[in-house]
Order: structure tokens, then sequence, then C-alpha cells
């Protein structure tokens, strides 16, 4: 963004602070090479069998007493089904046989992690759930370790049909809102940042997603790593990714925005710095998917519709509470109203007495916290992994067009609608193309409406 | 440190078949970015659907190997086409995400287990290059070349017509970029709307790059396809187009060879730093605790990300390049 009193950099300003912002990535993420060489010295139980790497084979070791699990068989109605016998087979086991309880749960034990096959013997089904169909017989689940591993039949009058036909269930429409929902605000939190970044300073960051990453990093170093509770981690790791921030603002794009540098440049450069970070993240954690300390195995809350764990609530209300508070502060406070202005035209805003560099500073450290904060749900929300912010950086930018570049409000709304679609299109399409259809509703909505929901049309070229 | 080793090793990397691959996508990145201003982000789709075209064709559809040359270049065009519709009438960066989702589209959609009986899915197909190599006149079990370039003839001839491609390339587009059309292209990159004040249909233009830069790009893809025998999805992500972004800006984006000596450049120096890194590992000049052999390749894709910004913050137009030649931020 052309800086109105741009003064020329010392020439060697720039290299200094590339090596700084290397030195100081390095220091920030050390504690967790501790942390996963420790992981890899002690097999954590946690650890087998994660669901990335769904392991065909079973492995014994994890846990001498078995893996359990949790069966539940119930009517569309959500009336539970007692004395259906449950089976769970897989490759080189005994199958393991059970009957459902009077609440229509049955605990099978298996040997170990892995991949089984649950299927319903629908024959033993009594009564009125005797003319019911499940709706998927038999189910396979990824066994993992510290899970109940819940796997529900769903018995309805015209079993698997039912659903192709777009009959779906209110119960599993509401599980997938909830579900997206969820979803939502988390890319919400991390698309509000690069909208705003973007806003002031034009720059398109593609090493956002790197700080995503860096927030579940440090969350992860400090809890399993440091030890600490994960609401004590949490907190500090988003201060870490707001200092990171800084850092990246101070030691490379102001130098850049002084030289003058393109927009297309500093995206090119942008996409360096993702590429350096993440595989900076990947040789100092490692390429295996890791679990926090805190919060593993909680049961999911029956909420009537549908079911959450506590500590998915939590983080859903801490991110709409936060998204809320900046949203208060963007319209409200004079700093927000500042950022507005320079996100509307940087030259008039300096003309007018602000402080477009103390904006641009603000933006970038508010901006990189929140993305850290949404690292650090996302991985409550899945897993810790190296490239968990790349994976999503796409679903943030399909967000931030969507919902209008630059407006942080229209991030905050296309967010919000991306996730739901992902959640509820799996209704219709395979789950594991879900992320094609949120894709291509960002094509077509350039195709239709470039500028976004809430876009101005004048800020499409 | 074998230094002999190393050595052979790096000077067979500046001709061998990776460098053919990226430099046949650079050359047609070059197009589009170079000459047209295009900030196309999904080269690797083109270069997919090339590789891809010839696999489906050929192991699925069992048809013969030229048909799946056809199908191949047809879909690189259909793509271009379906990308440019909605996407070039945009910004700069706008373009730039779309093109990135496209490409991440195609990957997702190949690799999908629901297509897995068309595409192989993850594991992706293989056993389609028989056709190809039965084309060659080099004797099988014979090695060709000098020096460290002895190469057996299954790879020799898959660099000899990959060689050939790339000349072929660079001299259309030479003669394309000082035709007139190559001077509307150029001047499209400067400045979108005096071009589109002389009465010129800019749009046009800008699909044609597009469609050109996407049919070498799947030619790159034929050589990627057939040079390993096999296909599969995840090769083909968007780090793909970012180290084709960083061969071609090395060697100097809008110069008609900048792209090939990118290439070899770029594959040089990663050879050299592997090579190197793992030997002085295995010696123990290197303490376990810092590096380990796997980390090797990773310290390796943090050089190309420092070396791609250093580049672009204080050479932008590459080692060849003429400054003057790159308005870099032409929208």
């Amino acid at each position: 963004m052309p800086d109105p009193c741009r003064a020329a950099p010392p020439p060697l300003a720039l290299p200094r602070g590339l090596l700084a912002l290397v030195v100081l990535a390095l220091v920030a993420v050390l504690p967790a090479v501790g942390a996963t060489g420790a992981a890899a010295a002690t097999p954590a139980p946690s650890a087998a069998g994660s669901a990335a790497t769904p392991d065909p084979a079973v492995t014994t070791e994890s846990d001498p007493e078995g893996e359990t699990i949790t069966v539940r068989v119930r009517t569309a109605d959500r009336e539970d089904v007692a004395g259906a016998t449950v089976t769970a087979t897989s490759a080189g086991v005994d199958p393991v046989t059970g009957t459902t309880d009077d609440g229509g749960l049955a605990e099978l034990v298996v040997p170990g992690t892995g991949t089984y096959s649950v299927q319903l013997d629908v024959d033993t089904l009594t009564g009125p759930a005797a003319e019911l169909l499940p709706r998927e017989n038999p189910v396979q689940r990824s066994v993992t370790s510290g899970s109940a591993n819940p796997v529900i039949f769903q018995l309805s009058e015209d079993g698997g049909a039912g659903a192709d036909a777009g009959g779906v269930s209110a119960g599993q429409v509401a599980q997938l809102l909830a579900n997206g929902l969820r979803y939502g605000l988390i890319i919400a939190l991390a698309a509000i940042g690069l909208s705003m970044v973007f806003g002031t300073t034009g720059l398109t960051n593609f090493a956002h997603g790197e700080l995503i990453t860096f927030g579940a990093l440090v969350t992860y170093a400090l809890n399993v790593g440091v030890g600490l509770p994960f609401l004590l981690a949490a907190p500090l790791a988003v201060v870490a990714g707001g200092v990171f921030g800084l850092a990246n603002d101070r030691l490379l794009w102001q130098p850049l925005r002084r030289r003058g540098t393109g927009l297309v440049a500093m995206m090119i450069v942008s996409i360096g710095l993702a590429l350096f970070l993440r595989y900076l993240w990947l040789y100092l954690f490692g390429g295996s998917t890791q679990t926090y300390a805190d919060y593993q195995g909680q049961r999911g809350l029956d909420l009537g519709l549908f079911t959450l764990r506590p500590i998915d609530l939590f983080s859903m209300g801490l991110a709409a509470v936060v998204l809320v508070v900046v949203g208060l502060v963007l319209v409200r406070t004079r700093l927000g109203k500042a950022t507005r202005a320079v996100s509307d035209n940087p030259a008039l805003a300096a003309a007018s007495g602000i402080d477009v560099d103390r904006v641009i500073r603000t933006v970038w450290i508010s901006g990189a916290a929140l993305a850290g904060l949404s690292g650090v749900l996302l991985g409550l929300a899945q897993q810790v992994q190296y490239q968990m912010g790349f994976q999503i950086l796409l679903l943030v930018f399909a967000a931030v067009t969507l919902g209008g570049l630059g407006t942080a409000f229209g991030a905050v709304v296309g967010a919000l609608v991306i996730g739901v679609f992902l959640e509820v299109s799996t209704i219709v399409i395979p789950t594991e193309l879900r992320n094609v259809g949120a894709l291509l509703v960002l094509i077509l909505v350039l195709l239709v409406r470039p500028q976004g929901i809430l876009g101005r049309a004048s800020r499409v070229g | 440190m074998d230094w002999s080793s190393i050595l052979t090793q790096t000077a067979r990397s500046a001709i061998g078949l990776e460098t053919v691959i990226y430099a046949l996508a650079a050359v047609g990145l070059n197009v589009q970015f170079g000459y047209a201003g295009l900030l196309n982000f999904g080269q690797a789709a083109f270069v997919a659907v090339g590789a891809y075209g010839i696999a489906v064709t050929v192991t699925v559809l069992g048809l013969p190997f030229g048909v799946g040359v056809v199908v191949g270049l047809v879909a690189a065009v259909l793509l271009a086409v379906l990308l440019g519709i909605p996407t070039l009438r945009l910004r700069a960066d706008y373009l730039a995400i779309a093109t990135i989702a496209a490409a991440e589209i195609v990957r997702l959609t190949v690799r999908s287990s629901t297509l897995r009986e068309q595409t192989g899915g993850s594991s992706g197909l293989s056993g389609f290059a028989e056709g190809f190599y039965a084309l060659s006149p080099l004797e099988q079990g014979g090695s060709y070349g000098f020096g460290p370039w002895v190469f057996g003839a299954r790879l020799a001839w898959v660099l000899l017509v990959g060689w050939v491609l790339i000349a072929l390339c660079c001299l259309v587009v030479w003669l394309l970029m000082r035709s007139p059309w190559g001077r509307v292209l150029k001047g499209i990159r400067e400045d979108e709307d005096a071009v589109r004040s002389l009465g010129k249909n800019v749009y046009a233009y800008k699909m044609q790059a597009l469609v050109i830069g996407g049919v070498i790009g799947a030619l790159a893809g034929f050589l990627f396809g057939l040079g390993r025998a096999s296909v599969q999805p995840d090769l083909y992500g968007t780090e793909l187009t970012f180290f084709v972004y960083t061969v071609l800006l090395l060697g100097g984006a809008a110069r008609v060879l900048g792209p090939v000596v990118g290439a070899a450049i770029f594959w040089v120096v990663l050879v050299l730093t592997e090579n190197v890194l793992v030997q002085a590992v295995g010696a123990g000049y290197v303490p376990e605790a810092i590096m380990s052999s796997t980390q090797v390749g990773q310290v390796r894709f943090m050089l190309v990300g420092i070396a791609l910004m250093l580049l672009m913050i204080f050479r932008p137009q590459g080692i060849f390049g003429d400054r003057r030649e790159l308005a870099i931020d032409a929208r």
C-alpha cells in the first residue's frame, strides 16, 4: 500500500528483518520439539491409530485391556432399542459380539485400535423395531484409543432409502448444522484477520494458514511439552500469535511497504514465507498427528436434537464472544473507526491525521492473535498437525471472498455460510468431496457477485 | 563425503526428468504470468489434467496412447476455458484465489474414492506408459549419453522427447511474442485499459494466453505421468504451482529461455544441497539433534521458501530477466 511518507530504509534492514523473523519463529516453536520427542519416546496412547492415518491392520500393543466401541441402537424417533445383537469384526481379530441393554447401548471391548466393521443383526430386533431397518449396516469405524468410539444405528421404516430420497431426519440436519456452526466460527476467527490485513494493506497473505497452525503448535508445546493446563496454554498461545503477527509486520511487511513493493510481488513473498514456515513447522513438530493432553475422550452432551462435547460448546461460545467484541471495537471505538478509514482510503486517512502505520500494526497483532485462537480451537475440534492451517486456508479465502474481500463483517458472514454449507452438503455429496463443493461455491460467487455478500461493486477492478 | 557421487548426481539433475517437467510447466506459466500478467495459481491443475488425460484414457478406457495425448490436450483447453470464463475479468488477487481453488478442486476430485473406478483414488493409476515407450527407437537395455549423463533406454527416451518439446515450445513462444499478437499481450500486462481503448478484445487475448499456457502445462503433465509411469493425485498439489513460480522467477519471467534456465538452476541447487546435507548428516558432520536424514528434505524446502522471498524482494526480474520487461504489478 502506498505509504504517504515513504522513507528509504537502511539497505540492510530487510535481510536482518528476515533473519530475525526466522530466529523468532524457531524460538517460539522450540518447546514443540521436546514435546514431540517425548511423545515419541513414550508411546502415548492418544497418538496411536489417529484418524488421519486409519490403519487397516489392528495394532494390539496400544492398550493391553483393549478399546471400547460404544454401540447405540435407536429409532429415528429417538427411542432406544434393547436386546439387539451387534458384532464388531476386523481382519485378524476374533469377532466381538454384544447385546444392547435397556438404554439401547452395548459396549464391545475389542483387542486394539484399527478399523472395525460393526454389524447389527436385524433379525434380533423385536417389538415395533422389528419392522424397521438401519440407515447404514454394517458401519465402518476407525477405533482410536481414549475415545468412546460411538457407533449409532438409526432405525427407520425405509432404512437407507429414505436418506437418499432426501428424507433426512431432523436430528441429523440439526447435528450437521451444529457441526457446521462450530467449523464456521473457527473459520471466521481466521477470516476476520485475513480480511482486515487485506483491507488495510492490500496484501493477500498466503502465510495466514501458518499463523493458524502456529496457535495450535504453541498450545500443544505448552500443554504437552511443558505440562501447563490447556486453559493456561491457550491464552498464552493467542498472545504468542499476536507477537508473531507483530514480528511479521515489523520485520517483513512494513519494510516492504516502505520500499514500495507491489501487491502482486508481496503476494508471492507471502507464498515463499508460507512454504518456509510450513516446512519449519514440519521440521520442528514432525509429520505426525497429535492431540492436546486435555479434553480427550470427553463424552458428548445430548442436547435433544444434537450432541456436542462440552468443550465444543465452550469453544463455540468463546469464538462467538470474541467475534462480537471485535465487531464492537470496529464499530464503536476510535481505533476501529481508524481501521475502517484506512481500509477505505489509506492516503485520505493519513491526511486526516490517522497514524496509518500504527493502525496496520494493530491490525496485524489482532489479526494474527485471532488466527492463533482459530488454530487453538481447530486443534481441539480436530487434531494438531503441521499443515492444519494450510489445509483450512482455502476455506478461509473462500469465506473472505464470499463475504467481500476487505470487509470484516463480510468475512464472518462468509465463514458461517461456508462452515454450515460444508457440513450440510454432506447430506447430498460424499464427505470427502465437501471441500470441492465449498470451492465451487467460491468460483460461482466470483462469477455472479464478485464483490461478495457485503462488498461494494467498486472494489473489484 | 563422496564428492564424486554428489557432483555426478548434481550434473545429472541439470537435464533430468524433474528439470524437464518444471521447465515445461514454467514455459507455460511464462506465457500466462510473464507475458500476459495473469496470476494463474492453478498451473498444477493443467499438469494434472495432462497426466490424467493419458492415464485414464489408456488404463480405464483401454484406448491407444495417441488418443490419450489428444484427450489430455483437449482437457487442458477445456479447463482453461472453464477457468477463464468466471475469472479473467477479475482483478489479479481474485484470479489468484479462484485459480488456486480450481486446482484444488481438480486434485480433490481425482483423488476421491467416489471416482476410484475412473481415476484410481488416492493411490492413482499406473501401467499406461508402455504405448509411449514402444515408440522409442532406442534399444532396450542399452545406455545412452556420455560423462555423468549416461541414462538407461527408458529415461533417455523420456528426456529426449522432453527436451525436444521444450525446444519446440520455446520456439513457439519466441515466435508468438515477436508477433503483433505478442505485443498486444505484453501491452495488456503493462496497461490493460490502454490496450482496451485501442479497440482490442482484452478478454479474448487473456483467454488465448491462458489456453496456450495451459496446453504447455499439459505437455509437462504428459512427461510427469510417463516418466514415472504412474500418476498420483497428491503430486499435483498447490506446492507444484509454487515451485513452478519459483523456477520461473529464478530464471526470469518474460524471457523465452528464462524458465528453462530457472528449472535447471532450481534442481541443481536442490539436488546439490540435498546430497551434501545427507552425506554431512551420514558422516556425522551435522549432529543428529540438529538434523536427521529425514529432515534434510524439509530443510531443502525451507530454502526454497526463503529463495522465493528473497528473489521477489531483491531481484524480481530473476537472474536473466530484464526489469523493464516485467511490470509485475500489472493488473
